[in-house]
């Protein structure tokens, strides 16, 4: 139980590790960068989830991985098409 | 390039920084002594099953009413800041799927009800006024998503949040003149312990956080969706 709880972990560190290398990637597009952020919110949800707190993974959940996704997304709309973009 | 080596340099000492954190990480044999102060009077006390609501709400009532405070007063700055919108311009509007749109029809009352079902249980089960307020939220961001045009009533969203704020300080100096102190549960009878309506205040308390955190987020998003059409 304790291994299988280890791979799983070490599965999702991963994961998360390269959703952030995604995100920071230079020359990738935003948009797929501010996705590749949401996923790392997500992974580290499923990790608090699996390190035993769960409102943690709640709430990361639900503003990391929801709410800062959407916001980036509406901010990333407003800046397009401007000239200093 | 310079740029991108200072922030890989500081990258680098944050990754050693962590690095020494876990390595120097044991864990503890046994709860250390809050841990066990709260373990042993969580139930007593409060009567609530989940012990981090009771923290949150109860023996640390004042931090979250701080917490509270700050997320409203990052909701007035944006609706400062983005508010006064100029009526009579027309509204962007981008195509929207159907998928979309049937899903969000479907998904709406559903999401808003297990939003009140997260802080209505915040007692008994993980979640509570933040995380169901947030998922009430991401019920707007839904609608706002599926119709772009869609305005929402800010004097409604206003209101329940002011309403909601009231009651839960009213709430607060009712403890403190019924109870022993400010935000005390112990102001309802506190029940059968894990029933619905037990732990006295702290479902009504966390009720009340869900209301103003939900209307808070989304007052936030309608301030953001409605300055698209300046």
């Amino acid at each position: 139980m304790i291994e299988l709880r280890l791979v799983f972990g070490a599965v999702l560190a991963i994961a998360m590790i390269s959703a952030a290398i995604m995100a920071i990637w230079p020359g990738r597009s935003r948009a797929i960068a501010i996705l590749a952020a949401g996923a790392v919110s997500l992974f580290a949800s499923i990790m608090f989830l699996l390190l035993a707190a769960p409102d943690v993974a709640m709430t990361e959940a639900a503003i990391g991985s929801g709410l800062t996704t959407f916001l980036f997304f509406f901010v990333l709309g407003r800046v397009r098409g401007r000239k200093d973009d | 390039m310079t740029k991108r080596l200072i922030a890989l340099l500081l990258l680098l000492g944050l990754g050693t920084i962590f690095a020494d954190l876990i390595r120097g990480f044991t864990p503890d044999p046994a709860l250390n002594m809050s841990a066990q102060f709260y373990a042993a009077r969580t139930v007593v006390d409060t009567g609530a099953a989940n012990i981090v609501t009771a923290i949150i709400v109860t023996f640390r009532g004042l931090d979250t009413l701080g917490e509270v405070t700050v997320l409203f007063l990052t909701a007035a700055i944006v609706a400062l800041v983005l508010g006064g919108n100029v009526s009579g311009v027309k509204p962007r509007n981008w195509p929207v799927g159907e998928l979309l749109q049937t899903g969000t029809k479907l998904l709406v009352p559903l999401i808003v009800l297990f939003g009140a079902y997260v802080f209505i249980n915040g007692h008994l089960t993980p979640g509570g006024g933040f995380q169901g307020g947030a998922i009430l939220a991401s019920a707007v961001l839904l609608l706002l998503l599926a119709n772009p045009a869609r305005r929402f009533g800010h004097q409604l969203i206003s209101r329940v949040e002011a309403v909601s704020g009231l009651f839960y300080v009213g709430i607060g100096v009712l403890g403190l003149v019924l109870a022993g102190g400010f935000l005390d549960n112990r102001i309802l009878p506190l029940g059968e312990f894990g029933s619905i309506l037990s732990a006295g205040a702290i479902p009504l308390i966390y009720a009340l956080i869900g209301l103003k955190v939900g209307a808070e987020f989304s007052s936030i998003m309608a301030s953001l969706s409605e300055s698209e059409d300046k």
